[in-house]
C-alpha cells in the first residue's frame, strides 16, 4: 500500500462506487460536485461549517472512558466518543449542516432526504429550520410505525414527511422515492443523502462531512495517552463509521471494525450485514456489496435497528473491506439489545440501538484482546427514540411483569 | 446494422414514426405478458421495448412500479426476457431489453448479450446507466452488434449530449419530463428542443418517451421525432383488467390509438 488512505476522492474506491443513476440526475450530481470542490477550499463555507459545528451542534464531541461497561469487555480500557450528545442526539447532524450550507450557495429553496430510523430526517429538518429551507422527508411506511416519534419530531420542525408505501416500505423504499421526487424537482430541491453511500460525490463528500468525528477522537485519544487498538463503529449505509476510521485510516495499528447488524443471524437470511452477507452489485447509484437474489433484486434486511436496516452499504467500506484494512463484523439483534442494556446499567447512559451494536462488537473484541487494550466505541446516537422498542424487547411496560 | 435500426430507418422512409410499446414481462404472468406483446405487434406497435422487473425502479412511476412488483412476486425470472423477445420477433417486430443495470450486471454482460443475440433481440435500454459509466456493456455490444441504446434528459449539457449521441446505436431515448415514467395530460415544452440537440449532437435516430399516453401526444411527437416510446398507458390495460380477453381489448384499442397517432391520422 503506498499512499495515504484518508480522505479518499470518489467516483471510485477500488472497483466501488461510481455513478449509476439516469441521465436527468447527472447535471446535479455534477452541480454538486463543482460546488462541494469549490466549497471545501473555501473559507467562507468551511468557516462557517465550523462554527456551526462549535455553536449548533456542541462540537468537539468528547470522550467518556466507561470502566463499569468495560468489566463486561474482558477488563480491556473502552472509550466512547460521545455523539449521541450532539444536537438532535446523533452524528446526522454533521453531515446535513453541510449539505444544508451547500444547498444554500446551489441557490436552491427545497430540500429533500430519506430517512431509516429518523434520525437523518430529524437532522435534515433541524437543520432545514435553521437555514430556511423547505423540507420533505422520505420514510418508509414501517418505519413510520417503528419509529412515530421521530415522524412527530420531523413535524413539529416544519418538515412535511410522506410515509412510502412501495415495496419493502423501509429505508430503501424511502431512498428510492427521494430519487423520484428529485428527478421531478431538481431545478428547485437538493437531495441531501444520509449516508456515505449512493452515487458520487456522496460517499465522499458525507464522508468528509463526518470525518470531524475521528480528527477529534484521535487527538483526545493521543492526549489520553495514545491511539487505541481499536475503532469500532455500526455500519447500516456507513456515515458514522467513516466518519469514526478516516483519521485512523493511516495507523496501521489501529484495528478498524465496522459492526453490521446480523438481525436474526446471518445464516437465517433474515439480517442486514451487507458485507458479510452479500454480493458486488450496484443498488441507489453505486457498486458496492448489497444483499440480492441470483437475479440481482434486492432482497429485504431486517434488523432490529431501522437505522442499519438497509440492504446496501456506502462503497468505501466495501474498499476497506477488499483490501483488509477494515473488518466487518456481524451483531445479532439480541447480542445488540444486551449491550444496549448493558451501556445502561452500568454507566447511566442510553444508547441508539443502531450504536448499539458497535458496544456488542466492543465487548467481544475486549474478551479477544484482554485488559491491556483500548478500545474506542463511536456512540453514533442517543437511544431516547428506541424507549419503547426496547421497552417491548425486555417487556418492561406496566403489565408485562404480572 | 440491427434489425431495430434497419426498422427504424424503413419506417422513416414511410414518412412516419415508430411506435414503439413498452410491457414488463411477466405481467400479470409470463404467458399472458408475451400474449400481450403480440396483440400490441397485431394492433400496430413496430417495436417491442420487454421491461425486465427490476425490485428498485428509481425512474418508474406508479402504474409500472406496481406491476413490477406484481411480476417479481409471480416469479419472474431474468431469463423470461429472452422467450417474450423471441416471441415478438417472431411475430415480425425487432425488440429490445430494458433493464435497469443490476439484473444485467448479475447475469453478467457477455451471457446477457449471448442470450439476448440468440432470442433475436437487438438491444438494450438502460435507464440507469450512462455511457460514461458503461464501458462494459459497450464493448460487448460492439463485439456482438447490439444496440446500446442511452437516454438524453431536458438537462443533459450540450457536452453529455455529444458523450450520449456518440455512445448511442439504434436510438437515443429522448425523456420527454423531468420525472418518472407515467401519463402527463400535457407534454413538456421542451421535448421538441431536446430532440433537436441530440440530433445536431450526432444522433441519428432519437424516439421519445416518458409521458405520451394517447394518439394525439403521440401524433404530436411523431412530427419530430423517429419513434414515439409508450409504457405506463400500455401497461395500464393490463393492470386495470383482470380477465384477459378484456385487457388484450383494452390494449388491442389503445395500441390502436397510438398507431393512429404516428401516422398523423389522430
Amino acid at each position: 500500500m503506498t499512499g495515504s488512505l484518508q480522505s479518499l476522492p470518489g467516483p471510485f474506491f477500488g472497483d466501488f462506487g461510481g455513478r449509476y443513476l439516469p441521465e436527468a440526475l447527472i447535471a446535479a450530481l455534477d452541480e454538486i460536485t463543482d460546488a462541494y470542490a469549490k466549497a471545501k477550499v473555501d473559507p467562507a463555507f468551511t468557516d462557517e461549517l465550523e462554527r456551526l459545528a462549535r455553536e449548533y451542534t456542541g462540537r468537539p464531541s468528547i470522550v467518556t472512558e466507561v470502566p463499569r461497561f468495560a468489566a463486561h469487555c474482558g477488563g480491556a480500557t473502552v472509550y466512547l466518543k460521545r455523539e449521541d450528545l450532539n444536537h438532535t442526539g446523533s452524528h446526522k447532524i454533521n453531515n446535513v449542516l453541510g449539505q444544508a450550507l451547500l444547498t444554500k450557495r446551489l441557490g436552491k429553496t427545497r430540500v429533500i432526504a430519506e430517512t431509516g430510523a429518523g434520525q437523518h430526517g430529524v437532522a435534515t429538518a433541524t437543520a432545514a429550520a435553521l437555514m430556511d429551507l423547505e423540507c420533505v422527508i422520505y420514510m418508509g411506511e414501517e418505519d413510520t410505525q417503528r419509529q412515530a416519534l421521530n415522524v412527530a419530531r420531523m413535524r413539529l420542525l416544519g418538515a412535511t414527511v410522506i410515509p412510502v408505501t412501495s415495496g419493502s416500505r423501509t429505508l430503501r423504499d424511502a431512498i428510492n422515492e427521494t430519487f423520484r421526487d428529485w428527478v421531478a424537482n431538481v431545478e428547485t430541491t437538493n437531495y441531501v443523502f444520509g449516508t456515505a453511500a449512493g452515487p458520487h460525490p456522496f460517499p465522499e463528500m458525507v464522508r468528509d462531512f463526518q470525518r470531524v468525528i475521528s480528527v477529534e477522537s484521535r487527538a483526545q485519544m493521543l492526549a489520553l495517552g495514545g491511539l487505541p487498538d481499536a475503532v469500532l463503529a455500526c455500519v447500516g449505509g456507513g456515515s458514522n463509521a467513516i466518519g469514526s476510521f478516516d483519521a485512523f485510516l493511516d495507523d496501521a495499528d489501529v484495528r478498524l471494525i465496522g459492526c453490521e447488524a446480523a438481525g436474526d443471524g446471518v445464516e437465517t437470511g433474515r439480517h442486514a450485514a451487507t458485507i458479510t452477507g452479500g454480493r458486488v452489485g450496484v443498488l441507489h447509484g453505486s457498486k458496492s456489496y448489497i444483499l440480492q437474489d441470483q437475479d440481482g433484486q434486492t432482497v429485504a434486511s431486517h434488523s432490529i435497528s431501522a437505522g442499519l436496516d438497509y440492504p446496501g452499504v456506502g462503497p468505501q467500506h466495501a474498499f476497506l473491506a477488499d483490501i483488509g484494512r477494515a473488518e466487518y463484523w456481524p451483531v445479532t439483534d439480541a447480542e445488540a439489545m444486551d449491550a444496549f442494556r448493558l451501556l445502561c446499567r452500568t454507566e447511566g447512559i442510553m444508547p441508539a440501538i443502531e450504536s448499539s451494536h458497535a458496544l456488542a462488537g466492543a465487548m467481544k473484541l475486549g474478551k479477544e484482546l484482554g485488559p491491556d487494550a483500548t478500545i474506542l466505541v463511536t456512540l453514533s446516537g442517543r437511544g431516547d427514540k428506541d424507549v419503547e422498542q426496547a421497552a417491548r424487547w425486555f417487556d418492561m411496560f406496566p403489565g408485562d411483569d404480572a | 446494422m440491427t434489425h431495430l435500426t434497419t426498422r427504424l430507418d424503413e419506417i422513416r422512409a414511410e414518412g412516419r414514426a415508430a411506435l414503439i410499446g413498452y410491457l414488463p414481462v411477466g405481467f400479470p404472468t409470463a404467458e399472458r405478458s408475451i400474449r400481450a406483446m403480440e396483440t400490441m405487434i397485431e394492433a400496430g406497435v413496430d417495436i417491442v421495448e420487454v421491461g425486465v422487473p427490476y425490485s428498485d425502479p428509481v425512474m418508474d412511476g406508479e402504474t409500472i412500479q406496481l406491476a413490477a412488483e406484481a411480476a417479481l412476486e409471480g416469479g419472474v425470472r431474468v431469463h423470461d426476457a429472452f422467450a417474450a423477445v423471441k416471441a415478438c420477433v417472431e411475430a415480425g417486430a425487432p425488440a429490445v431489453v430494458m433493464s435497469y443495470a443490476n439484473p444485467l450486471i448479475q447475469y453478467g454482460w457477455e451471457r446477457f448479450a449471448d442470450d439476448l443475440k440468440a432470442a433475436g433481440g437487438s438491444g438494450i435500454i438502460t435507464p440507469d446507466l450512462t455511457p460514461d459509466s458503461a464501458p462494459d456493456w459497450i464493448d460487448v455490444a460492439k463485439s456482438r452488434d447490439l444496440d446500446r441504446i442511452f437516454l438524453a434528459a431536458l438537462t443533459t449539457t450540450p457536452e453529455r449530449m455529444h458523450l450520449t449521441a456518440s455512445a448511442a446505436t439504434g436510438f437515443v431515448y429522448a425523456a420527454a419530463l423531468m420525472g418518472v415514467t407515467g401519463e402527463r395530460a400535457t407534454m413538456s415544452d421542451g421535448v421538441e428542443g431536446l430532440v433537436r440537440r441530440a440530433r445536431e449532437a450526432g444522433a441519428a435516430r432519437v424516439c421519445v418517451g416518458l409521458g405520451v399516453s394517447t394518439g394525439k401526444q403521440a401524433a404530436d411527437v411523431a412530427r419530430y421525432a423517429d419513434g414515439v416510446i409508450v409504457g405506463s398507458a400500455l401497461v395500464r390495460c393490463l393492470s386495470q383488467h383482470d380477465d384477459e380477453s378484456a385487457a388484450l381489448a383494452a390494449l388491442r384499442a389503445k395500441t390502436a390509438e397510438l398507431a393512429r397517432g404516428v401516422r398523423g391520422e389522430s
